[in-house]
Parts: C-alpha cells; sequence; structure tokens
C-alpha cells in the first residue's frame, strides 16, 4: 500500500565532481529506482528538491546535485558523511532501456549523471553506448572518467568555448552520429533536448527526452508540475517521455511555470 | 442508467468532483482530468494576489491518510481569468453532456478582499463559485478560519452573494467545529446556494523520529485522505439535515462504494482530493465503473434516487 513518508539516511560519501557538482552516495537502503527516476530529498527545517538517481543498487544509490540556489547552496556548504537527510521515492517514469541496441546519450550539465546510470544498464543489456555530453566550458563537465573506462561506452565531448572537446553545442555531434545509432535518450536544458528531438525527427529515430517542472509532491497530487497542452503532471506520467510525446507540449523550451504556477522564460 | 446529477443549475455528467487544490493549477490540467472523466473540477483556491504557499515537503501519505499544509499557493486572479478561460473556452466547444462544469474556488483574509475576489470570479464566469473559508494551513498569516464562527461564515456568505450576479455559490466549511449544521444553516439564510463539506481536519502533524522533526516545513497540516472518512460522512449527514440547498461532500474517498457512501449521507456531488494520491488521475473513470457497477447490481436506474437515501 502507498506510503510516501520520508525515511532518514545518513550521508555514507560525498564526491567533488567538478566545481559545483558533487554526488552524495546512501548506504544500507534499497531504493529501487530505474534510471530517469527521481527522488525528493528533504533538508529538515530548511525545504524538499527533486533530485534523479545517478546510480542505484540493493544497498546503494547516488545523488549527483548542482549548487544553484538556496537549497543546493546549503547541501554543498553543510552538509557531509553522517549527516542526516530524508529520501522519498522514487517517482515518476524512467528511461525505457532496450537491449542489444545502438544507443545515443545526449547529456548537458548534471543531465550527464542520470544518463551514465542508463548508460549502466544499456550495456549490461548489450547495448552500446554513445555518450555525448556537453557544457560551457571544461569546467562544468563531470562523469568524463567514469564514462571513458567503462566497457561499452564512446564518450564525445562538447564545449562552447572549446576548452575541452570540441568547441559548439553537443548537438552537432549527435546529429554526425544519428544515423547510426537506433535511439536517443537525453537530459538537460530543455533548448538542446528540443534541438535533438528535431535532429531524431529528421533522422526517423526514437528518442526519450526528461521534462523538469517545478515540483512538490512527486505523485501526481498538487498539479504544479503540469504542462500546457499535455495538461499531465510530469512528475507521474515524466519526467521520461517519448519526443512524440513532448511535442504536445506546449511552450516547450520557451516556458515552464514557478513555485505558484506563474509561467517563466527559460 | 443515469449517473448525471443536476446541480444550482449545472448539468454534471456524473457526481464525481475534482477537490480544489489538487492538479488544478493550468487550465490544461482541469481539461486532462474532466477527459479522464470527472464530472466536474475545480480550480485550487484563487488569491487576488500572488500568494507564496508554504515551503516543502508540502504534503504526503500513509495508507491511512494524506496530509498537507501547501498553504494556498497561487498565482492570483489574473492568471486565473487566463487559465480558468482556456478551461471555459474548451468546455463550451463540447457537445452537450460532455460539457464538464467547472468550480472556481476563491480565498482571501479579509471580507473586503472576499468581496473583491468573488466579483472578479464572477466574471470569468464558472458554473459554480466555491468559497473556501476553511483553510487550516494559513491560520499563522490570517487567524482562525471564518468558517469557524457562524457569523464570519455568514458575513463572507452575505458579501460574495452580494457581488457574484446570477452565479450560484457554494461555501466550503470546516470539519473542525462542533456545530458544521448551524454554521451551513446560517449561510443558506444568508443566501448560499450550496455548501461544500468539508475541507481537512486538524491541524495534524508527522513527526520524523530519527531527526525528532516535524517532516512538514509549516509543520502542521490538514489532514484528508482514508481516515477521516467515516468523520466526514458524518459532518456530511448533519449538514445534509441542517439545510434545504445541496451539498458537495468530500473527505476520503476512494472507492464507488464511497461515492454512494457519501451520497446517501446527503451529497449530491462528490469531490475527490487525496484519492488521486492513491489511485491516480484515472480514479475518476475508475470510480465511475464502480459506481455503475452497484447501480446495475442494485437496479438504480438514476444515480440521484440515492442522495439522502441513509437520512430516514
Ligand atoms: C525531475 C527532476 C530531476 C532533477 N534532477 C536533478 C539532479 O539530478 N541534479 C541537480 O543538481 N538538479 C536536479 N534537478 C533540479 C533541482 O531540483 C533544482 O536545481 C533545485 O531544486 C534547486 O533548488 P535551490 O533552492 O538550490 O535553487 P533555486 O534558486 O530555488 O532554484 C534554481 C532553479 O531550480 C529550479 N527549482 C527550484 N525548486 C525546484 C523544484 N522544487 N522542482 C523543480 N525545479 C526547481 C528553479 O525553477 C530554478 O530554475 C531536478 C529537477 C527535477 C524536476
Ligand atoms: C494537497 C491538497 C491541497 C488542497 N488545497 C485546497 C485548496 O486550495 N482549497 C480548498 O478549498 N481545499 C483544498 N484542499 C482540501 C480538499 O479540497 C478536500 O476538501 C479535502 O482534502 C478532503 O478531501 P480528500 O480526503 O478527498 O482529500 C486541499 C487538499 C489537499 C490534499
Amino acid at each position: 500500500m502507498k506510503n510516501d513518508i520520508p525515511k532518514v539516511l545518513k550521508i555514507a560519501e560525498v564526491r567533488d565532481e567538478n566545481p559545483t557538482v558533487k554526488t552524495y552516495v546512501f548506504r544500507g537502503c534499497d531504493l529501487g529506482a530505474k534510471p530517469g527516476q527521481f527522488v525528493n530529498l528533504w533538508m529538515p527545517r530548511v525545504d524538499e528538491k527533486p533530485f534523479s538517481v545517478s546510480y542505484c543498487d540493493k544497498d546503494e544509490f547516488w545523488l549527483t546535485i548542482a549548487a544553484v540556489g538556496d537549497f543546493t547552496r546549503k547541501l554543498r556548504d553543510e552538509f557531509s558523511v553522517g549527516d542526516k537527510l530524508g529520501v522519498r521515492g522514487p517517482y515518476g517514469k524512467g528511461y525505457t532501456i532496450p537491449e542489444g541496441k545502438k544507443i545515443a546519450l545526449l547529456a548537458g550539465g548534471y543531465g550527464a549523471a542520470p544518463l551514465y546510470f542508463v548508460a549502466q544498464e544499456a550495456v549490461k543489456k548489450g547495448c552500446t553506448v554513445e555518450f555525448i555530453v556537453g557544457a560551457r566550458n571544461k569546467d562544468l563537465l563531470l562523469y568524463l572518467d567514469r564514462i571513458d573506462q567503462a566497457e561499452g561506452m564512446n564518450l564525445y565531448i562538447a564545449t562552447d568555448d572549446g576548452s575541452s572537446g570540441e568547441q559548439g553545442y553537443n548537438t552537432q555531434i549527435l546529429e554526425r552520429l544519428i544515423g547510426d545509432v537506433d535511439i536517443v535518450m537525453t537530459c538537460g536544458p530543455e533548448i538542446m533536448m528540443k534541438a535533438a528531438m528535431d535532429i531524431c525527427e529528421k533522422a526517423g529515430k526514437p528518442i526519450e527526452v526528461s521534462i523538469e517542472r517545478y515540483m512538490k509532491c512527486g505523485s501526481g497530487v498538487c498539479g504544479n508540475c503540469c504542462v500546457d497542452g499535455l495538461g499531465v503532471p510530469v512528475c507521474t506520467k515524466g519526467p521520461v517521455m517519448l519526443g512524440s510525446e513532448a511535442r504536445k507540449i506546449k511552450g516547450l523550451a520557451e516556458f515552464h511555470r514557478d513555485n505558484v504556477g506563474f509561467k517563466v522564460v527559460w | 442508467m443515469n449517473t448525471s446529477i443536476d446541480f444550482c443549475g449545472a448539468k454534471f455528467p456524473n457526481p464525481t468532483v475534482l477537490a480544489s487544490g489538487i492538479l488544478g493549477v493550468i487550465g490544461d490540467s482541469l481539461k486532462n482530468v474532466a477527459e479522464i472523466g470527472a464530472g466536474g473540477v475545480t480550480s485550487k483556491s484563487v488569491w487576488l494576489e500572488r500568494h507564496e504557499g508554504h515551503k516543502n515537503p508540502t504534503m504526503m501519505g500513509s495508507e491511512h491518510f494524506y496530509i498537507n499544509a501547501v498553504g494556498l499557493p497561487d498565482g492570483g486572479i489574473d492568471k486565473a481569468r487566463e487559465e480558468l478561460g482556456k478551461y471555459l473556452e474548451w468546455k463550451n466547444s463540447q457537445p452537450e453532456g460532455k460539457r464538464v462544469p467547472l468550480i472556481g474556488n476563491i480565498v482571501a483574509g479579509t471580507i473586503a478582499d472576499f468581496e473583491n475576489i468573488a466579483g472578479q470570479m464572477a466574471e470569468i464566469g464558472p458554473d459554480i463559485i466555491e468559497v473556501n473559508i476553511s483553510c487550516p494551513n494559513v491560520e499563522d498569516e490570517f487567524g482562525r478560519p471564518f468558517a469557524c464562527v457562524t457569523a464570519d461564515a455568514a458575513e463572507v456568505t452575505r458579501i460574495v452573494k452580494s457581488v457574484s450576479k446570477n452565479i450560484p455559490v457554494a461555501i466550503k466549511l470546516s470539519p473542525n467545529v462542533a456545530n458544521i449544521g448551524e454554521i451551513a444553516a446560517a449561510c443558506e439564510k444568508q443566501g448560499a446556494d450550496a455548501i461544500t463539506a468539508v475541507n481537512t481536519f486538524g491541524p495534524g502533524m508527522v513527526i520524523d523520529i530519527d531527526t525528532a522533526e516535524p517532516i512538514l516545513a509549516n509543520k502542521v497540516g490538514g489532514v484528508s485522505g482514508p481516515g477521516i472518512k467515516p468523520l466526514a460522512v458524518k459532518r456530511v449527514w448533519d449538514v445534509a439535515q441542517a439545510v434545504s440547498i445541496p451539498v458537495i461532500g468530500m473527505g476520503g474517498v476512494l472507492t464507488g462504494r464511497d461515492v454512494i457512501e457519501f451520497m446517501m449521507a446527503g451529497a449530491s456531488l462528490v469531490g475527490i482530493g487525496a484519492g488521486v494520491f492513491y489511485r491516480g488521475s484515472e480514479i475518476f473513470s475508475d470510480v465511475m465503473l464502480e459506481v455503475e457497477e452497484w447501480m446495475k447490481e442494485n437496479g438504480v436506474k438514476d444515480l440521484s434516487e440515492v442522495i439522502g437515501k441513509a437520512v430516514k
């Protein structure tokens, strides 16, 4: 039966990924999350926020978190090994991982973390993975070593300023590879995912995207993350959805909504 | 078999209504719930101005209860005009019998603001205006809800009725009183066209024992969901006997049998809120299949026959 009360866990390990992103490891908990699903992370007396799961097995899971605002900076500055946080979930729909296919993963920013979880599961199922990452500059990239060293994954890098990999957008790499892959999965800025949807549509290839909106309940109750056009909450009907479905979202890559449902231009 | 209900001049295809505060943030979401099969949809409580609400966690559920302290976040009446307007445009484009009525729920902290917001909601033109005078989650801001004092509930009703033009007004009451029937009757006397019963119980609290911290950021929240059902049924029963205007009953409805139970206690329409947590937004179509099955088994041809059936 349904139980959605946060479970308090101690941080088992903290890893620096880059100057703004850390990975928090929790152990002794069988979260049972699939790649693309997320949890709500509760900081007692402060707030609770959604984060994608970047790794999960029977005994541990990871959250990879960029310090961007009040909650995430407080987490970076005041929380370390042994400190307690509440976790509930996993929520939402994850990526559909096929067997024995050629997959391209397109990651922007912290999107590389949940997609690394996808990549690991995909390799286990006999897929080959073309892992394309992108960021403004090399300091914002993450998970490069893990991807580079993994069996069955090829790493491609693009940065806006050319400080790592090729200069430009990661979508230009996808454009070159699209003819050779069966399916694309993407996670990152909506404008990037939209560009990837267009590339896939032209090439006649399926794509799965991860749609982030301001979320509160994670259970499809409060309605804060409902998207225009489809009218459904993406915390339960997403965050991962087919590109063909995401196309029906009105204002895709144009606006989202804040904590009271007010439109905000991206 | 007829499941439609005539309520305050509007035709509801079936008695299930999306309760206020659930999935009602944007027009397209209300439309989605109507397409799934709700008989009516209610907007989230609309304020005159933008209202922030509380920090998260704002809600959670267990097998027995749901608790929330969202703190009535809302974008204000201008946003509502756009979103509800969008819904109404879609509704009016539907064929007759498929037009799912809209209940525009309003909230305010003062009598003067209620007058203002009610007038503006009337201009938007929902099928019914529902007046939330019973939210337990903004007491820090506004003190005891109007619904807990008979004279206050009556005064809000009078003022809203004075500006609501021809749009019927339902007053949404709190269960956290000893005299809900008396309060309902006072609202009826001031011209209320319907009563909605009930809002959440409490406030309640959930404490995490591993950190010794209340979990809701607001510490306390209103309780709804399965555990409150018998309490809510009794409130609906009390209200239905105290007034002759129709009642929208709610509180812990999860199944078709629950819908019929509330109707037998005197409700004409039945709201579903926390039920969406337990059974997803498909609960509206699922529950109506269960209602229809029950009607078939019991030879009930017109669902409105069961309204008040347990009140002898
Ligand atoms: C399904 C999902 C998965 C996510 N996964 C990750 C992840 O793996 N790693 C990561 O670093 N971040 C992730 N995020 C984003 C993360 O939730 C926000 O960065 C975080 O909430 C920011 O909070 P803040 O107080 O630090 O910053 P704020 O200054 O409050 O906000 C910064 C930005 O985050 C957005 N945001 C704030 N609160 C929320 C909320 N409750 N829901 C959604 N967006 C919010 C704001 O719109 C704003 O754009 C995810 C978001 C969603 C919806
Ligand atoms: C998350 C949540 C938000 C709510 N927000 C509102 C609101 O904005 N206005 C209102 O009148 N009632 C609000 N309510 C109360 C419900 O409309 C309903 O009266 C109550 O929850 C009992 O029904 P239930 O047991 O089916 O949830 C809210 C309830 C929940 C669970």
